[in-house]
């Protein structure tokens, strides 16, 4: 009776051992994984660590070790805030938005390039509409600005030509357009570039299904909705559910760059572009973080949902 | 095949025109600008600059090149995008490399241990706290370090690795290659489009960052091009804030009316954004199978 326990952490004794010789056997191939995985430790599980500065009142000076704990002080000063509707507002709206527009639009693109068959032609599209992909959004916001400008803006010079108005409007400090400008900006940086999987999956379709269709006398029109929607479903069903997770990601970049006007706060400030105003802006460290995690731990939530879905649907992310 | 039917052929002519429609609507806003950049900018103030430049004229370009900061922004731009290209890249395919061997102990928990990072991150705060922290602030590096590792990326490498035949590998094993010998010697040379691709990613990422650059960096020295550019096209007094610019130059060129605000502000986005435009066509066909050797691994 006593001689097994001996034997058995005898036993695990040994095959540390093994382990650890194994280890420094290979070494070499070790060393490949250590300075990525340092990198993903100091800059991905530090700030996961720091996150705990949300449930105190956190000073730069002690140190997260001396800072004072003050449990959920910043997520209930956050809830009372009088700008919290208003930014959940702007962040979902914004959101929905874009997945009802930017989202279905390069399928529709993808669907419509199949259609030709001039090789040259379907060429010059695609690369052109993949350059807005390539460009910061600093240009993209300076091009909005430049076509949008009361100053010889070309909508406007466009709009005044054809007597649709008579004086040449601001769009960038109205606030009524402002979702708008957003929406489109977004579908003119992202139609192309995010239509590449969807013709790879359009390519992907059996030839043999066009066959059988044309076969019993479906038009081009008809094998569009009977064959091509049909076998690309699962991955647009995919895609769409991946969507869910993202429901909180309502845009940072192009609503600092576009929407930093005073006058537009109130319609372009979303979760992430106010955690950056309060956090760097007015340094208010903890109170940031506290509205950070609160997104985060939505987002986790949602992420969860999507994969059950995706799951049911018979295709997991993990 | 069936003849294509009355409506089919709507449908197309249809497509045809919309496509064309889109294609304009997506170049016409970078063509208008080079147009402006080429333009005399007095003469541009005065509307009506759409296809064509009504004056043409260099002196934008010259303007631009002349301004030291400018100047300096680019060459931080062009440091940053190199350094900061080829460290993520070979950090992040040595890791998908050691990743992707069967024999690598911990492999599991490695492998676990860069995915959560995709699910949760501490955010932007605690970043930028830890940046402080490590003494970063206002350096080169603080805009190399932090993104250094892209999990996304190295989980592209690593399908396209373990996608490679083996054969190869073992035979240089049998003649003594030690792991770093076969991977510099065999992986690299067989993984071209795919390095390709995640460079060009890479690369289009640093090339274009302004944000991080914009809270880690105080320096005018430091300031990348598309930072600077932010600072330029936000303030209202755009001239003045092509500072730098020998004095003499400017003042005699706005003089002349030839160049202005708007008109410079177009030349140096052209200038930051024309190398990526003549890139990217080139790799075009490996990233497209970069974009979905990504999405099938979702």
């Amino acid at each position: 009776m006593k001689a097994e326990p001996q034997a058995l952490s005898g036993g695990v004794k040994k095959r540390k051992k093994g382990k650890f010789v194994q280890y420094f056997k290979q070494f070499d191939l070790q060393l490949m994984v250590i300075p990525g995985l340092l990198f993903i430790l100091v800059f991905n599980y530090i700030p996961m660590y720091g996150v705990l500065m949300s449930f105190q009142d956190y000073n730069i000076f002690e140190g997260m070790m001396k800072s004072e704990w003050v449990g959920l002080k910043h997520f209930s000063m956050f809830f009372n805030d009088p700008r919290f509707v208003e930014i959940m507002r702007n962040t979902i709206v914004l959101s929905l938005f874009k997945i009802l527009i930017c989202f279905p639009a390069p399928i529709l693109l993808a669907l419509m390039l199949n259609e030709i068959k001039n090789m040259a032609f379907k060429r010059t599209v695609q690369t052109v509409t993949y350059l807005p992909h390539f460009l910061s959004w600093v240009i993209v916001a300076g091009f909005a600005m430049s076509m949008l400008s009361t100053d010889n803006g070309s909508l406007n010079m466009a709009l005044e030509k054809l007597n649709i108005i008579d004086e040449p409007i601001n769009f960038l400090s109205k606030p009524e357009y402002f979702w708008t400008i957003i929406v489109t900006t977004n579908l003119w940086k992202t139609i192309g570039f995010n239509s590449i999987v969807f013709m790879a999956a359009i390519a992907g379709v059996s030839p043999q299904l066009y066959e059988a269709a044309s076969l019993d006398g479906a038009s081009r029109f008809k094998q569009m909705f009977l064959v091509t929607i049909p076998s690309i479903m699962p991955i647009i069903v995919i895609f769409m559910i991946l969507e869910i997770g993202n429901l909180l990601n309502a845009g940072f970049e192009d609503l600092l760059l576009l929407g930093d006007a005073a006058i537009l706060r109130s319609v372009s400030d979303v979760i992430d572009t106010y955690v950056y105003r309060v956090g760097i802006g007015s340094a208010r460290y903890s109170y940031a973080t506290a509205i950070g995690l609160f997104k985060a731990v939505i987002s986790l939530g949602l992420l969860t949902l999507a994969n059950y879905l995706a799951r049911r649907s018979g295709n997991s992310l993990w | 095949m069936i003849k294509p039917t009355f409506s089919d052929r709507i449908m197309i002519g249809f497509i045809y025109f919309f496509l064309i429609f889109l294609a304009f609507v997506t170049f016409y806003p970078f063509w208008n600008s080079f147009v402006i950049s080429l333009n005399e900018g007095k003469d541009t103030m005065l509307g009506g600059v759409t296809f064509w430049p009504r004056e043409f004229t260099w002196e934008n370009y010259e303007v631009v090149f002349q301004d030291k900061r400018l100047l300096n922004a680019f060459l931080v731009t062009i440091l940053r995008t190199v350094v900061g290209t080829f460290l993520s890249v070979l950090v992040t395919a040595l890791l998908a490399y050691g990743l992707s061997k069967k024999e690598l102990i911990g492999r599991k928990f490695f492998m676990i241990f860069c995915l959560l990072t995709m699910f949760f991150s501490g955010g932007l705060i605690p970043t930028f706290v830890l940046v402080k922290g490590l003494g970063l602030m206002d350096s080169f590096w603080a805009m190399i370090l932090p993104t250094l590792v892209l999990v996304w990326n190295m989980i592209i490498f690593r399908t396209f690795f373990q996608q490679l035949p083996n054969g190869l590998e073992e035979s240089a094993k049998i003649d003594g290659a030690g792991n770093w010998q076969i991977f510099f010697r065999i992986i690299v040379p067989l993984s071209g489009p795919v390095i390709a691709t995640l460079s060009l990613f890479t690369a289009v990422f640093h090339w274009n960052d302004w944000f991080f650059p914009s809270i880690y960096i105080t320096s005018e020295n430091l300031i990348p091009i598309q930072t600077l550019l932010r600072q330029v096209i936000n303030s209202n007094t755009v001239t003045s804030q092509m500072g730098q610019l020998d004095a003499g130059a400017l003042s005699h060129m706005m003089e002349a009316a030839k160049v202005t605000g708007k008109s410079l502000q177009m030349a140096t986005m052209m200038v930051a954004t024309i190398p990526i435009i003549l890139v990217y066509p080139f790799i075009q066909k490996h990233f497209v199978k970069g974009v979905l050797i990504g999405s099938l691994k979702e």
